[in-house]
């Protein structure tokens, strides 16, 4: 519409003071989490934790450090289960079907919920080959097939214009925001509903850091996103939900709008606002 | 919440900024009220060089409302602030819109003395007067929930502007009859007209400060609503 339409249409006053939130994909439940709690041996990491995560939304978690927003990350796809002292009590619904029970294979599991951490690891193998690597260990081996989802995730991850001429280079020999991009690609390559990001751009300098940032936006138009960071304006820029933790409590969780600019708890305001709660 | 706020934080540059920025409104509303007595003062006694002092001085007014602006867009910029920071700082810009157009008020009463002190006003000040002491009431109260930042006193206000709406239109009647009485009175008393419509829109910017304040404090967006609504959400706990 031309601005001069613009200033001359009839206005249709419901559609322009439209919330953000109100956006195409009505808020839907993905993930619950039900009364957990979760021990490092003798030590309470996470207290009694509900929350509900929306399909094809980003939640942020912020929070000081050790607060217990890794830790609750990692719960979503059962990365606790790889330490030994980490008990966990509670329930995390994925599509209503709780992610702790004992008849969930847990390679399944983190097919649906991908993971990227904080420093890009990428496999010291070629680009293709990391991306491939998912497919692979499920059996796939049809080049073709291979072929096809390796350049479908690398233009999800918006990368593969800058990849397609050099996908048998080696991985470790792009740049640190390519391999987080490439990580990512990894991850969607074999399709999760589920995508959680542990700080995946506080490594990366901050033209990386918006790339990485404009992917979650595009991302979340195909996946739910959880992420975790310690960059407040990030997590302000990405997210559609954002919840505070402290000392392994949920404090408040949110629209990001109301809990960047309105937050409900004291102890929230002081955080976001840096002062001394 | 009180003023005590501004001083929590970590960054003791930031508590300072955030200080410095208060302070200058606050200095910049007692300028204008000091505009507002000097201007009524001026246009009662016929004081000419009260009315020019009035004028000179709104160009300090206007100099504060830049450089307030200017603090507070630097923050934006540079500390990204949220939540009551944030809230504070789009308050401050839009109540120091408000007191300038105050200053600009209390301006217009001194061109109008001047301009009225030559043909010897006939029309008495009483009324005047007394409209010129509620609404510096309501702008010094203002004034001082901000400084204070708390709302006890902000439906007390807005209550009082409803007071100076009717003096207005009293006034306004007898001006009127005036004006029919002898038209060669129009000119002159349209110049009492602009005065005391000067006077009541200050009562109404004092209100809009008193809406600003109410957003920094509770987040709540209050314009446009009735005095009684707005007197239920500021009481509202939140």
């Amino acid at each position: 519409m031309s601005a001069q339409e613009i200033r001359t249409h009839a206005i249709d006053m419901s559609s322009v003071l439209r919330g953000k939130e109100e956006s195409q994909h009505p808020n839907e439940t993905c993930i619950k989490v039900e009364n957990l709690n979760l021990f490092y041996g003798e030590k309470q990491a996470l207290y009694d934790i509900n929350m509900e995560m929306h399909k094809k939304k980003v939640t942020a978690y912020i929070g000081p450090s050790g607060c217990g927003k890794s830790t609750l990350l990692r719960c979503i796809n059962r990365m606790n289960d790889l330490v030994d002292c980490a008990k966990i009590d509670g329930k995390i619904l994925l599509d209503g079907e709780n992610i702790y029970d004992k008849s969930v294979n847990v390679a399944a599991l983190r097919r649906r919920v991908g993971m990227v951490f904080q420093k890009p690891n990428p496999f010291p193998k070629s680009i293709f080959e990391n991306v491939a690597y998912g497919l692979r260990i499920q059996g796939v081996n049809d080049k073709r097939v291979l072929e096809e989802t390796v350049e479908k995730a690398l233009t999800g991850a918006a990368l593969w214009d800058e990849m397609k001429d050099r996908l048998n280079d080696n991985a470790l020999g792009i740049s640190g925001g390519q391999q987080q991009r490439l990580v990512i690609a990894r991850a969607i390559a074999i399709e999760p509903e589920v995508l959680l990001l542990d700080e995946p751009a506080s490594a990366l300098d901050p033209i990386s850091t918006l790339k990485i940032e404009e992917l979650i936006n595009e991302l979340k138009e195909k996946y739910t996103i959880v992420i975790v960071t310690h960059n407040m304006q990030q997590a302000a820029r990405v997210s559609d939900y954002t919840a505070f933790m402290y000392m392994g409590e949920l404090i408040e969780i949110g629209t990001t709008s109301e809990l960047f600019t309105n937050p409900v708890k004291k102890q929230t305001e002081d955080y976001i606002t840096g002062r001394y709660g | 919440m009180d003023n005590s706020i501004i001083g929590q934080h970590i960054s003791e540059r930031f508590n300072q900024e955030l200080e410095d920025i208060r302070n200058k409104v606050l200095m910049m509303g007692g300028l204008v009220e000091r505009q507002i007595q000097l201007a009524v003062e001026a246009y009662t006694t016929g004081n000419m060089e009260l009315a020019e002092q009035v004028i000179k001085q709104d160009n300090d007014v206007d100099e504060l409302e830049v450089a307030i602006d200017q603090e507070c867009t630097q923050i934006l910029a540079l500390r990204q602030p949220t939540a009551f920071d944030l809230r504070l700082l789009i308050a401050v810009i839009k109540i120091i819109h408000e007191i300038e157009r105050v200053g600009d008020k209390a301006e217009r009463i001194a061109e109008m003395a001047i301009k009225l002190a030559g043909i010897g006003n006939k029309i008495p000040h009483h009324e005047l007067e007394h409209m010129s002491d509620l609404v510096k009431g309501m702008l010094h109260d203002a004034l001082d929930a901000f400084a204070r930042m708390t709302l006890e006193n902000v439906p007390d206000i807005t209550l009082m502007d409803e007071k100076v709406d009717r003096e207005y239109d009293n006034i306004l009647r007898q001006l009127i009859t005036r004006m029919m009485e002898d038209p060669r009175n129009i000119t002159q008393t349209l110049d009492v007209l602009w005065t005391i419509r000067a006077l009541e829109r200050i009562g109404d910017h004092a209100c809009y400060i008193c809406e600003h304040l109410v957003y920094m404090i509770n987040g709540e967006d209050v314009r446009h609503l009735s005095h009684e609504e707005l007197e239920k959400r500021v009481k509202m706990p939140r």
